[in-house]
């Protein structure tokens, strides 16, 4: 055992020596040397040359990380004043979590974030602005939400298969639920409406006017009927035998669109590509998008944020602002298919006009920013990623019938407020 | 003539005597540095973190609240349970281990061909990853296309969701366990098989004992210290499982260890809250009293395995 975990220090050691080695600061050259914190895949790294070669001055190393890790290491440097890099991204599911702190960055609205504010939806802008008005991050794309659907399951169980009839099959998520059932009467073994309970009720949680939290940051989650109406549509839909019990982002469900386990999947434009990575070119035009039940909605997107602890903020927060910007947005949408946050964009043909081939030809540019202009924001507190994991497991447990829906939602609510 | 010059033997004679006073510590400080920074410094800072409120998010920072987390620990129902899936994984993983171990070695110290390649053979699964093993076995008890739901199907068992149940999700991180280190252990007791004298099982067969007979009446009690060498070593690494049971429930909520933690260890519990929710205080409590109870089951495991005898 010894020598592993002398290995394990060394390996700690390099690492600490290496991250040393990898704070920013100038270059012999006078070059300032600026360091981006990515996860994922941003479709940054043309954008990021064309930078430096506008700006001779500067020179920029991205470190990618995978999602998890690169917010678990955002809030250990965070926390410790070392480590970070000058420009850090961070994802939707992760910004209540630190704006909670936001003393830890550079107040974006004290370097001229005040003035680019009308750039983005407006409730994108709010969801990184702390609770004393301090902006920690500009937006740089937005998930927006739509349904992605199966057409030849529809038709075989006698539903309609055209976009806008499909859509009028579900302006409700009780009429979704109700469809679903019908589908369930004709449909194959082994095939079923939508993939997992949590994905589903996340969809519809998302659309509430009052979430897990309410405005003093109190968990109100137990004492809210919406919530609650919602988690009786989905339990009520497991139940009648609608799901398929995939988790969300697991293998199994990347072999459930594989097998084509389900008919319907919540959708935001990112997972456009994973879609078509999973279930390969086999179900291409299998597949469609159209409106989600319920009216807009999101799912994901990011923030740039920069760290007080970087020694050449201003200019970190100068190519966070340029990368974000509307024009480097519009290419990042063509390259790597990330909807803007930029509303302005929204009528740009190259976007709205959007059609894409693997989805039957599916509008997708004006489904998602549909979606995204519809959204009613909802105030979100601290702890919510936890909380959705808490409700996710709930759901989870009614799916594997270890409890039913009312004990599981007892549980959760007395799990969240602890 | 009077050449040597006796200051200089003085100081000769008094750097050898220095030299074998002091050279053996300065032999031996390497490994002492070593472990006293990366494994006595860690430890004491474990102890001394889990005696303050500390949480990454929190603005404040630390302070010193001694005991709090310990009651808080003690009071925790969530605790206890990944108390008690550690103790059901440990006694799942080492008594099967140690048993298929021994049986192994056995069959390999006898003369078949390309025994070499054998012994090879078995020590494979320990030198394979641990994350990759742990994602292949948890697509061997997938719920849906598992291969080892298919091959229950076809006895007509039916389909289990494995991750579901307690009993069930235990089982398949068991084998995952024992799949890995079986071989390892066996290596052990094969070597030390090897040492054993034959003239004790001819001896043996010359008094009418057969093949069992002789296994567990003379091989067996002469691997006493093997075996209590394998169970100590078992134990705390079976005490600790975390990548096995973070990666059978791969996701947003991996850290919980399904969907009533049903296969949290208490490990895993450390991670979920050190790493997840950042609270390094409480998180360093888990470690210290699962320290403990590790010794404690190490040493339940040496009580055991003392009593094995040789009649």
């Amino acid at each position: 055992m010894r020598p592993t975990a002398l290995a394990i220090g060394c390996a700690s050691l390099a690492t600490a020596l290496v991250l040393s080695g990898c704070g920013s600061g100038t270059a012999s050259g006078g070059k300032t040397k600026l360091s981006i914190g990515l996860f994922g895949n941003f479709g940054y790294a043309e954008l990021l040359k064309e930078y430096e070669s506008t700006h001779p001055d500067v020179e920029i190393t991205d470190r990618t990380a995978s999602y998890s890790d690169h917010h678990k290491n955002l809030a250990a440097h965070l926390a410790t004043n070392s480590g970070a890099a000058d420009v850090e991204a961070v994802d939707t599911g992760y910004i209540n979590q630190f704006k909670a702190t936001p003393d830890k960055f550079v107040d974006l609205n004290t370097k001229g974030g005040d003035q680019l504010k009308d750039r983005w939806l407006p409730w994108k802008w709010e969801g990184s602005l702390s609770k004393d008005g301090k902006q920690i991050g500009y937006g740089t794309d937005v998930g927006g939400l739509a349904i992605c659907y199966r057409r030849d399951l529809l038709q075989n169980a006698g539903l309609p298969a055209d976009r806008e009839q499909v859509a009028a099959l579900w302006p409700t998520w009780q009429d979704f639920m109700a469809a679903g059932k019908k589908f369930q009467e004709k449909a194959p073994e082994g095939v079923k409406w939508f993939d997992g309970g949590p994905t589903v009720l996340n969809a519809i949680v998302g659309q509430a006017s009052v979430g897990y939290y309410d405005k003093s940051d109190k968990i109100v989650v137990g004492e809210n009927k919406e919530i609650k109406a919602a988690w009786d549509l989905v339990v009520d839909g497991v139940q009648s035998g609608l799901s398929s019990k995939l988790l969300f982002s697991t293998p199994v469900w990347n072999t459930g669109f594989k097998q084509g386990q389900f008919a319907t999947v919540t959708c935001p434009a990112w997972q456009m590509a994973k879609i078509k990575d999973q279930a390969g070119p086999e179900a291409a035009g299998k597949w469609d998008v159209t409106s989600v039940p319920g009216g807009g909605g999101n799912w994901g997107g990011s923030y740039l944020t920069v760290p007080k602890s970087g020694k050449n903020v201003d200019k970190a927060v100068e190519l966070a602002a340029w990368l974000t910007a509307p024009e480097q947005q519009a290419k990042v949408f063509k390259s790597a298919g990330l909807l803007p946050s930029i509303p302005k964009l929204y009528e740009d043909p190259s976007i709205v006009d959007y059609k894409n081939p693997y989805f039957n030809d599916a509008p997708i540019g004006k489904l998602f920013t549909d979606a995204a202009k519809k959204l009613n924001p909802q105030y979100q507190g601290p702890k919510a990623g936890d909380i959705q994991t808490a409700i996710g497991n709930a759901m989870q447990r009614v799916e594997q019938g270890k409890q039913n829906g009312e004990d599981s939602w007892r549980q959760f609510v007395a799990d969240v407020q602890k | 003539m009077a050449l040597i010059d006796p200051p200089v033997v003085d100081r000769a004679a008094r750097r050898h005597r220095w030299d074998t006073k002091f050279s053996p510590y300065a032999y031996v400080t390497p490994y002492f540095l070593i472990f006293g920074v990366f494994g006595l410094f860690p430890l004491l800072y474990t102890i001394w973190v889990s005696l303050q409120h500390r949480n990454l998010l929190d603005e404040g920072g630390a302070r010193l609240v001694w005991f709090d987390n310990y009651a808080a620990l003690l009071a925790d129902p969530y605790f206890w349970n990944a108390m008690g899936n550690t103790l059901s994984l440990w006694l799942l993983t080492t008594v099967p281990q140690i048993l298929f171990a021994l049986g192994i070695a056995a069959l390999l110290n006898r003369k078949v061909r390309t025994r070499t390649l054998f012994r090879m053979g078995v020590i494979l699964p320990n030198i394979t990853s641990v994350a990759a093993v742990t994602i292949i076995f948890a697509q061997l008890f997938g719920r849906d296309f598992g291969l080892v739901n298919w091959v229950l199907d076809l006895f007509g068992a039916g389909q289990i969701d494995w991750q579901a149940g307690t009993a069930t999700s235990h089982i398949a991180i068991a084998v995952m366990v024992v799949w890995r280190w079986t071989g390892y252990h066996a290596l052990i007791f094969l070597a030390s098989m090897q040492a054993i004298t034959p003239s004790l099982y001819e001896a043996a067969t010359l008094d009418g004992a057969n093949g069992w007979q002789q296994f567990w009446r003379i091989t067996v009690p002469l691997l006493r210290p093997q075996i209590i060498f394998t169970t100590i070593i078992a134990t705390t690494g079976n005490m600790r499982l975390l990548a096995e049971p973070l990666l059978f429930n791969p996701g947003a909520a991996a850290a919980t260890g399904g969907s009533d933690r049903q296969f949290q260890t208490a490990a895993l519990y450390l991670y979920e809250q050190g790493f997840t929710k950042y609270d390094f205080g409480y998180s360093s409590a888990i470690a210290v009293v699962l320290a403990i109870a590790t010794i404690i089951v190490a040493g339940l495991g040496y009580l055991v395995t003392k009593r094995i005898q040789t009649e």
